[in-house]
């Protein structure tokens, strides 16, 4: 007990106090983002990359900012966000239904697996010249590419969630007469819905990057096309501020998925902090 | 006996399927769908001639370099800032927004940048790869056992023998699931970068049937490329088994 105690405060004395306040880490980010934008700044000016090529942060942010009050900036990043949204919903409905049917016995689970294994991983860029050639330049190319893509990832954490039901859980429903539906309600379904929302946050971000991909690729009308058209017609600055805005979009998409997660899954024990024993 | 039903569990479906696959095309004519045989002959015919030492022996050349590149700088930079407090806490924000940006928009940027050749390309699948690796490595670090961390001290463990043995080690579960990470994007840009810009390499063989309309050769080219991600998914579980033996081992035991 003493020992622990010793070293408890060594350790906290050993740490400079102020790195260990609570606004140190949010305070040290915003430091790290003006260091780097400078550090970017400062490269540009003193010429060390072209500027040609490389603009300054600041020629790039305030790109940025005329961006954000642009009617057109606005309805390219709602096509690429609608081919997104579409996308992730049907992956995510197809793949928890086929989930859970697969989940549901063994045999299905068993003879599936080698097929799954060898499907998951093919990559889904692979399917650009096909879905070029069924639907062209349209929505619909997206769409195949991002529900290949982030259909697996859930599928794969849907499986290992209905696998993890208890079977104790399992048998107590079955002995109080619960029956199939009322079973997946109420004991598949809590035990499953954290992978779920996992699987969710994980083809997300998977879908964005195949959105811009497509757009970017085949010229599906996008926030993809729009930096493919800025690079070919030589107009560095916005294709920079256009690259900043994908960044920006995806730390939003990470951050909502995270607010999701917490919202959904607060009766979870992941989500309601540690217990103090 | 149980042998033989595991077997049978692990080719009953694709065997199905292909014969599904071969009982419907058998009288198509269907331009877009070709038969089974037909895309094996083609497959054997595209890909096992000059074209392997053209397309495909470059295009994973790139890929293994990016690859290598980014697990091993991933690493080096996770360790350093994943040990320094107060560059983890300035570091943070923008390193996820450099992990938040869609890889593939890099390809445009760089082909500026660089122009249009390997390095282009090896620095697409590095400037894609590197954040899970990195980012992972950064956690595993920050996350390692403090008694073992401070039985190190006691040791008189220090400098590159404390990396070696004690921080690697217990980050490396981490580590391995950024590479899983990493070696699908990886690919994912190996194919976008040929693709967008090149004049040789699988993405561009690929793309370059599909608009002559050979539909039985971009499909022996998807194969193909399904082939080497389900290849590189292997070779990394066999890898991630070995060097996490220890680990598994270890959560045996606690269960």
């Amino acid at each position: 007990m003493h020992v622990t105690e010793a070293v408890t405060t060594q350790r906290a004395r050993r740490a400079s106090p102020w790195s260990q306040h609570p606004l140190a880490g949010p305070l040290l980010g915003v430091a790290g983002i003006v260091l780097f934008l400078l550090i970017w700044e400062a490269a540009t000016r003193t010429g060390l990359v072209n500027p040609k090529f490389f603009p300054p942060a600041t020629v790039v942010l305030a790109q940025l900012g005329q961006d954000l009050v642009s009617a057109d900036f606005w309805a390219s990043v709602g096509l690429t966000m609608r081919s997104w949204l579409i996308g992730l919903l049907s992956a995510g409905i197809a793949a928890t239904a086929l989930g859970f049917i697969i989940g549901s016995s063994t045999f299905l689970r068993r003879i599936t697996h080698s097929t799954i294994e060898f499907l998951r991983p093919i990559p889904s860029v692979a399917l650009i010249p096909l879905a070029v050639l069924l639907f062209g330049i349209k929505m619909e190319s997206s769409l195949m590419l991002i529900i290949y893509a982030s259909f697996w990832q859930i599928l794969i954490q849907v499986l290992y969630g209905t696998a993890d039901v208890d079977s104790v859980a399992m048998d107590t429903a079955k002995s109080y007469g619960l029956g199939w539906w009322a079973r997946i309600r109420y004991v598949v379904w809590p035990t499953t819905l954290p992978y779920l929302i996992t699987g969710l946050r994980l083809a997300a971000a998977v879908a964005l990057i195949l959105a811009i991909t497509a757009e970017l690729v085949i010229g599906a009308p996008g926030l993809g096309k729009e930096i493919a058209l800025n690079q070919s017609g030589g107009s560095v600055v916005p294709m920079y501020s256009l690259v900043v805005a994908t960044g920006l979009i995806g730390v939003a998409i990470n951050i909502g998925m995270r607010l999701l997660e917490k919202r959904v899954l607060r009766w979870h024990s992941s989500q309601r902090g540690d217990v103090i024993v | 006996m149980r042998f033989l039903k595991q077997i049978a569990y692990f080719v009953g479906l694709p065997i199905a399927l292909i014969l599904l696959w071969w009982v419907l095309t058998i009288d198509s004519t269907n331009f877009f769908v070709p038969k089974p045989g037909q895309l094996a002959e083609t497959f054997v015919e595209v890909w096992f001639s000059e074209r392997f030492f053209v397309d495909v022996l470059p295009s994973i050349s790139r890929l293994l370099t990016g690859l290598v590149l980014s697990i091993v700088l991933g690493i080096l930079f996770g360790i350093i800032i994943g040990s320094v407090r107060i560059l983890r806490q300035l570091s943070e924000p923008v390193l996820e927004f450099f992990r938040a940006i869609p890889p593939p928009v890099l390809v445009p940027l760089l082909m500026l940048i660089i122009g249009i050749n390997d390095q282009m390309k090896v620095m697409v699948i590095i400037f894609g790869a590197i954040w899970p690796v990195l980012l992972n490595t950064v956690e595993g670090v920050r996350a390692v056992d403090e008694v073992l961390s401070d039985t190190c001290r006691v040791y008189r463990i220090s400098g590159f023998a404390r990396f070696r043995y004690f921080v690697l080690r217990s980050a490396s579960p981490q580590i391995m699931t950024g590479v899983r990470q990493s070696i699908s994007i990886a690919l994912i840009l190996m194919v976008i970068s040929e693709m967008f810009a090149s004049s040789s390499g699988l993405g561009f063989a690929i793309v370059q049937f599909q608009r002559t309309f050979a539909v039985p050769q971009m499909w022996s080219g998807i194969l193909l490329l399904g082939l080497m991600g389900v290849s590189l998914s292997l070779i990394f579980q066999f890898t991630e088994k070995r060097v996490l033996r220890w680990y598994y081992g270890l959560r045996e035991v606690d269960r």
